[in-house]
């Protein structure tokens, strides 16, 4: 194991994705005046699943190149549960319930971070 | 790399456009009761019209906006205008006839609430963002 690359795992992935969902989620709130705006969300599993995926690599002249779908960036339109007149499909009780999961899924993957480089300064240290 | 910084400048361009839509509403309250001697010339309510930013516009802007929303215009209110026989009135036309702003008080009103409601959102998610930050440059204290 690589200490300084690997150390961190998914959840250096993970960080990113839920700093990107925070943007997502603050662009719908700050668009919950907009006419015919419609409001957006990240699917975490569409977004982890692409990040697993390994495709079949092109070892040799002869094979064919596999077909590789366009990166999923997990980007959904969410389904609003009332229309409204002008077309503007944000929620903004929903979005910030969201914002708030967000904000606290944010915090629990910085603790993971956290834990993970203590362990790793006191394996340094020797204590 | 987007970061969380640009929550920032998203937020930022939302409190800068519930802001003018206070201002207008404070415009619309300030002249409900203005008259006019002509329909042209009587007050119409002013409405802020809102425009998500798709491409990033605000190029000097110290945050990337990109999401955020701008004013796109700001629209007349398309309420017929009342007129009133009132030919004491120096404004009055030549027919005695005074001409009202089309502004409701109630709507503006409710107007205000619904704009300092959103600007408070937005606070909030600046407030969040800013923690989390903060948070995050913390990690390397640990």
């Amino acid at each position: 194991m690589n200490l300084l690359s690997d150390a961190f795992g998914i959840h250096e992935k993970a960080l990113s994705v839920r700093s990107q969902r925070m943007e997502v989620l603050a662009r719908n709130i700050a668009n919950a005046d907009t006419p015919n705006y419609k409001a957006q969300d990240i699917d975490f599993k569409a977004m982890l699943q692409d990040v697993k995926t390994e495709y079949l690599n092109a070892t040799n002249d002869k094979h064919y190149a596999g077909i590789q779908d366009a990166p999923d960036d997990g980007m959904r339109y969410r389904i609003p549960y009332n229309s409204s007149f002008d077309g503007n499909t944000v929620e903004i009780s929903l979005e910030q319930a969201q914002f708030g999961k967000a904000a606290g899924d944010y915090q629990a993957t910085l603790q993971f971070l956290e834990n993970r480089i203590g362990g790793i300064r006191k394996a340094l240290k020797g204590e | 790399m987007r970061t969380i910084d640009s929550v920032f400048g998203i937020a930022g361009t939302a409190l800068n456009s519930q802001l003018v839509r206070l201002n207008t509403t404070a415009s619309n309250l300030a002249n409900a009761t203005t008259v006019a001697g002509s329909e042209k010339d009587a007050f119409r309510a002013k409405r802020p019209v809102f425009k998500a930013l798709m491409q990033d516009e605000m190029t000097n802007a110290a945050f990337p906006t990109l999401g955020g929303v701008k004013v796109d215009h700001i629209a007349d209110d398309p309420t017929p205008i009342r007129s009133l026989y009132e030919p004491n009135n120096p404004a009055a036309d030549k027919d005695g006839m005074v001409f009202l702003s089309n502004v409701n008080e109630m709507q503006e009103m409710v107007e205000m609430m619904a704009a300092s409601r959103s600007y408070q959102n937005n606070v909030e998610v600046v407030n969040t963002a800013k923690q989390l930050m903060s948070r995050t440059l913390d990690l390397t204290k640990s």
